[in-house]
């Protein structure tokens, strides 16, 4: 289970506040795409859940307990640029998420070990597609293949939340289409809860089973950082869910020949 | 006609226009060398290139009547041996510190303004505090050195440290690394190109501040042999000297650049293109 709480929160910078008063509940296994205009906090948002930042005024819970105030192995991160070590290879890469964990001294695995954990860090190399270029640097990936990796490199943890900051923003349309088809199915097979910030309002909606928009409710031309942005839009594309939304009509109930002949008597 | 900005040699153009400034400085040298001789013929200030090979064979092969050593080689080994140790103490200390101040919040606060001001006090200017607490044996000198080099190092790497995008440091974090493990396996290895290359650029200082030692107090070395043989106004071993100390020293810069690479692929990878 993994479900997310925000209640009142509240980011400041100074006086510049960027969000204000976010209250939103996110099933545990959601994909929740995050859209809004440029500097409206959904960056932040989502830093405030990595753990990056802290809330100046509320509380985030996950699965009903205070989120700790620094990052950590239960939620995954895929940034646009930068997620991945350029000084490893694609394997390293992936293994390292491994090493961490079993070497607290050295962080490096040697012998069966490494074996073993190479082998799963290979199965992941493989299910994101990079199997044929396990043994490159990032460098010499295409940016496709880095966000990838990345995804990989993520999975590896198998994080309760999984959060995707513009990850396909620097991508080609049909390098983003691939991302798509890649991340869907992984998404349902580990079963993690995404928060997903992006820019690409199509992206949101063919992904997504909720999308929220960030915004600012009102504006003080004065000072400009008076207010922050609020959500303004939560829809739920979830076709069973009770309110259906935007041409989303829950299926019909099975019909049998016996209720279609009791209504053709009638 | 193309702009200057665009004309690029080839290889072999390169080749000769690399070589061409070093023939004329040799050409220029032997020609008022000749001169000279011819006006004086126990001209001292620019001895025949025969002179010079002739001194140099002598300090090379021959023991020294007082010591028994062959005061090239003895000397070469003395200094090499200041500088090396020199070199690995620095390149120590600077990683050590380099990490721990580009990695953490409290000791940066704490430490950043110390080597900043350190980095500031001019190493020569407290030699003499260094003999009189040290002596005046090999400790003060290699001490000299890591004073010399080690500030610059430290603030050099950890800036380093510090423009390793925060994207991998947080990555690190979701991956499970501890703040130990994220110096060892993100920090250090992304540090160590930039500790290769800051070495290079400390190889002239640590030279300068070496010398110096040696022309102060010292029983041996190049720098010291160079200021020796200065009171007989002995061109011809000092020129040759001071040619194998910029051989020496072009061969370390050049060795130093060949390893980084060799270790390091990834990270000259904009380079190759």
């Amino acid at each position: 289970m993994s479900a997310i709480r925000a209640s009142g929160i509240y980011m400041e910078y100074g006086d510049q506040i960027v969000l204000e008063d976010i209250n939103i509940e996110i099933a545990s296994g959601a994909f929740v795409s995050v859209v809004g205009p440029s500097g409206c906090g959904k960056s932040t948002f989502l830093r405030m859940v990595l753990g990056q930042e802290r809330p100046t005024r509320g509380t985030l819970t996950l699965d009903g307990d205070p989120l700790p105030g620094e990052p950590g192995p239960d939620r995954g991160v895929v940034f646009q640029r930068y997620s991945v070590f350029p000084h490893l290879t694609v394997a390293q890469n992936v293994l390292a998420a491994y090493e961490f964990d079993a070497s607290p001294l050295l962080g490096k695995l040697f012998g069966a070990r490494r074996r073993a954990a190479m082998d799963k860090a290979m199965h992941l190399v493989e299910s994101v597609g990079l199997g044929p270029h396990a043994q490159k640097y990032p460098s010499a990936l295409s940016g496709g293949q880095q966000q990838r990796l990345a995804i990989a490199q993520a999975l590896a943890k198998e994080p309760k939340v999984l959060l995707l900051d513009e990850p396909f923003g620097a991508l080609d349309p049909g390098t983003r289409a691939q991302m798509h088809a890649l991340l869907k199915p992984l998404w349902r097979e580990h079963g993690m809860t995404v928060i997903m910030v992006t820019h690409d309002l199509k992206e949101a909606f063919s992904l997504g089973t909720r999308v929220i928009a960030f915004d600012k409710t009102r504006i003080d031309p004065q000072a400009p950082g008076r207010y922050g942005a609020r959500i303004t839009y939560d829809l739920d594309l979830d076709p069973r869910s009770p309110v259906p939304v935007l041409g989303f009509s829950r299926p019909l109930d099975p019909v049998t020949i016996a209720q279609e002949k009791a209504r053709s008597v009638a | 006609m193309r702009r200057a900005m665009n004309i690029v040699p080839g290889r072999s153009a390169r080749l000769v226009l690399a070589v061409l400034p070093f023939l004329l400085i040799a050409f220029l040298y032997v020609s008022a060398s000749a001169e000279r001789r011819v006006a004086n013929p126990n001209d001292k200030l620019l001895p025949p290139v025969s002179e010079m090979v002739a001194s140099v064979t002598r300090l090379a092969s021959e023991p020294d009547k007082r010591s028994g050593d062959l005061l090239f080689w003895s000397d070469t080994a003395a200094s090499l041996t200041r500088l090396g140790t020199g070199f690995a103490v620095s390149a120590a200390l600077g990683l050590a510190f380099g990490l721990v101040i580009g990695m953490l919040p409290m000791v940066t606060a704490g430490l950043a303004p110390l080597v900043a001001v350190l980095s500031m006090i001019p190493p020569m200017a407290i030699l003499p505090v260094l003999f009189i607490v040290f002596g005046l044996g090999e400790l003060s000198k290699v001490v000299l050195i890591v004073i010399g080099i080690t500030p610059f190092l430290i603030r050099d790497l950890a800036m380093t440290v510090g423009t390793i995008p925060r994207e991998q440091m947080i990555k690190a974090q979701t991956l499970g690394a501890s703040t130990w493990q994220t110096m060892l396996r993100v920090a250090l290895p992304q540090t160590m190109p930039r500790l290769l290359e800051a070495l290079r650029l400390s190889i002239g200082p640590a030279f300068l501040f070496l010398i110096s030692a040696e022309a102060i107090a010292a029983e041996n070395g190049l720098g010291y042999r160079i200021f020796l043989v200065r009171r007989y106004l002995a061109m011809d071993t000092i020129l040759p000297y001071v040619a194998w100390i910029t051989l020496l020293a072009y061969v370390f810069d050049f060795a130093l650049a060949k390893i980084a690479r060799a270790g390091f692929p990834w990270a000259y990878v904009q380079e190759a293109r």
